[in-house]
């Protein structure tokens, strides 16, 4: 019967390659679960599509009217929505992290030859997939209720960086908060953090509107320039320093927070 | 260290802050054998198991798997154990199918290979016809299938099992036996920690008995129990002071509020026994023999149940 065991172990043995293709491989293979969670989890579903476009009405149609900006609302407003809904998506990454590590599935994959990180690149893929889907459905159904961009090709690509760099850093943040909470409900408490974030920041109104205590929060807080560097670049609105004060927040943010997320995960899972 | 074992450690230590978890424990299991590591909560079992599949790192002592240092070459050690731990750690959004090939996938099999082992592990485990569904729909009996499934994907020579059948109705638990039972005659060496005696008693070549970290007894199953004599009279009282009174007289250890075991050798012994107890005022209200078991071995070692914590 031995016999059976190592002729299994020949048949089964593991692809010999170049560690680096190996870990990209685990990587694939673990943003593939992520991408099946977000089609079959229904919440994930929820807050990816239906939220967006729940917002998107309702500050085009319930609330846009009431409020002034130099610009159609819609034409304002559009950016701000794309970051909020940011912040939604990603209470999902973090609740995922946390339920990685709670569950013990982390702890299988740490058993086995593979790159235990690879979990955590796949959350923050799967958090740029659920953003990038979400902001395409914002601009288009946009487009649907009055949205008139006036990017060309080179500001559409520059928004999309901005997004880009800001949704990376801002997932790694999520998985450091994912991997601090204690509990799933823990998780969801801490993603608050990031739902509200954006709410306090020029999103949704102009901060002149705003006393100035209130508005040298908001002008001040990393989400703002943001909001304001994608509003300038996609509409008429006027740029200032929006883009390069987003750059000086977010580069430094996403720098930090890859090495500082590696450090926690080994740490909260070693020993 | 000997290439006869496929697990050896010796004097492993390991302590959390206050608690220590294990307090230098040797242990040696034979190449296709299985030892059985039964101890209550908290006796250190979950600790070694976590540092022979490379988790966490002793405090000092060295453990080997097939002659791998689970510090230094973790990544090899890695590549023979599979490991089943007590929360199915499985992925219940997709499907059993699903998490066969995923984990063969990070076990670095090719893509046809791993959809092939999975096809055969199912049918293998009796999953089949539930391959296709979440696994979050399964029932416990079948998660622990899967579980134990997706720890045989490269068919490793060394298995862990972690209180496999912890909370498993007992007809889960004689189905999962019966596996664990043909991957042993397969060759398979195989570690499995419980809180169940009869677990032990029923799978194991060998039984280690552990307590706050430290190693109580070793041998087979038959060994232990010769180690609390041949046989064992139980008696029982009206009263918990009556037990302890009897106690006083004749020794042995408390089984229950009211009833105490003692070893005996013969008949003649009995009597001895039942006559100090009646010279002693004391009321037997009920009487027995009966073979010992792996609990009062453990009973008699460590003073308490496999069950109580302290």
């Amino acid at each position: 019967m031995t016999q059976t065991l190592s002729h299994e172990l020949t048949r089964l043995a593991p692809l010999r390659l170049p560690a680096f293709v190996l870990a990209l491989s685990d990587c694939l293979t673990l943003i593939g679960r992520n991408l099946r969670h977000i089609i079959r989890v229904p919440e994930q579903m929820i807050q990816m599509v239906s939220l967006p476009i729940i917002l998107l009405l309702m500050f085009r149609y319930l609330l846009g009217g009431a409020i002034k900006v130099d610009q159609a609302y819609i034409n304002y407003v559009i950016a701000g929505l794309i970051v909020i809904s940011v912040g939604f998506n990603l209470t999902t990454t973090i609740v995922g992290v946390t339920d990685d590590l709670r569950n013990g599935i982390i702890d299988r994959f740490r058993s086995m030859p593979m790159l235990p990180s690879a979990v955590l690149i796949a959350h923050v893929v799967a958090a740029l997939c659920r953003n990038a889907v979400s902001a395409a459905v914002l601009i288009l159904a946009g487009f649907a209720v009055g949205f008139r961009p006036t990017a060309g090709p080179l500001e559409w690509l520059a928004a999309f960086g901005i997004l880009l760099l800001f949704v990376t850093a801002l997932s790694w943040v999520a998985v450091i908060l994912g991997i601090t909470a204690k509990s799933v409900e823990g998780g969801n408490g801490l993603g608050m953090i990031l739902v509200f974030l954006p709410y306090l920041s020029s999103a949704l109104v102009p901060t002149s509107t705003m006393p100035p205590v209130v508005e040298a929060i908001v002008v001040n807080q990393p989400v703002s320039p943001v909001v304001d560097s994608v509003r300038s670049l996609l509409t008429d609105a006027p740029a200032g320093h929006a883009v390069w004060l987003a750059l000086a927040w977010w580069v430094p943010v996403l720098l930090l927070s890859v090495p500082l997320a590696a450090r926690l995960f080994r740490r909260r899972t070693v020993g | 260290m000997d290439t006869k074992y496929a697990i050896e450690t010796r004097g492993l230590r390991k302590s959390y802050g206050d608690v220590r978890g294990l307090q230098g424990v040797d242990l040696r299991v034979e190449r296709g054998t299985m030892l059985a590591l039964l101890g209550p909560n908290g006796a250190g079992k979950t600790t070694m198991i976590r540092i022979l599949t490379t988790l966490l790192g002793p405090d000092d002592g060295v453990a080997m798997i097939e002659g791998h240092n689970v510090v230094r070459d973790a990544s090899r050690v890695r590549e023979v154990i599979g490991l089943t731990s007590q929360d199915a750690s499985i992925d219940g959004v997709l499907t059993g199918r699903e998490n066969l090939v995923m984990m063969g996938r990070l076990f670095h099999l090719g893509r046809s290979m791993a959809r092939q082992r999975a096809d055969e592990l199912l049918s293998q485990f009796d999953l089949v016809e539930s391959a296709d569904r979440q696994v979050r729909y399964y029932s416990g009996g079948m998660r622990r299938r899967l579980d134990l499934a997706v720890s045989l994907v490269t068919a490793p020579p060394v298995l862990l099992l972690d209180e496999p059948t912890t909370g498993l109705d007992p007809r889960s638990r004689q189905a999962l036996w019966e596996t664990i039972k043909k991957l042993l005659a397969a060759g398979t060496t195989i570690l499995l920690t419980t809180q169940n005696l009869e677990e032990a008693d029923q799978l194991a070549d060998r039984i280690m008995l552990i307590d706050e970290g430290r190693t109580v007894a070793e041998g087979t199953a038959d060994e232990l129990k010769r180690q609390v004599g041949t046989e064992r009279l139980e008696l029982s009282f009206a009263t918990e002071p009556d037990a302890q009174r009897a106690q006083d007289v004749v020794g042995g250890v408390r089984v229950a509020g009211t009833s105490i075991s003692i070893p005996v050798e013969d008949a003649g012994e009995v009597r001895r026994l039942l006559n100090k107890v009646g010279d002693a005022g004391l009321d037997v209200q009920g009487l027995a023999m009966r073979q010992p078991t792996l609990d009062d071995v453990f009973l008699t070692l460590t003073g308490h149940n496999t069950g109580e914590k302290q």
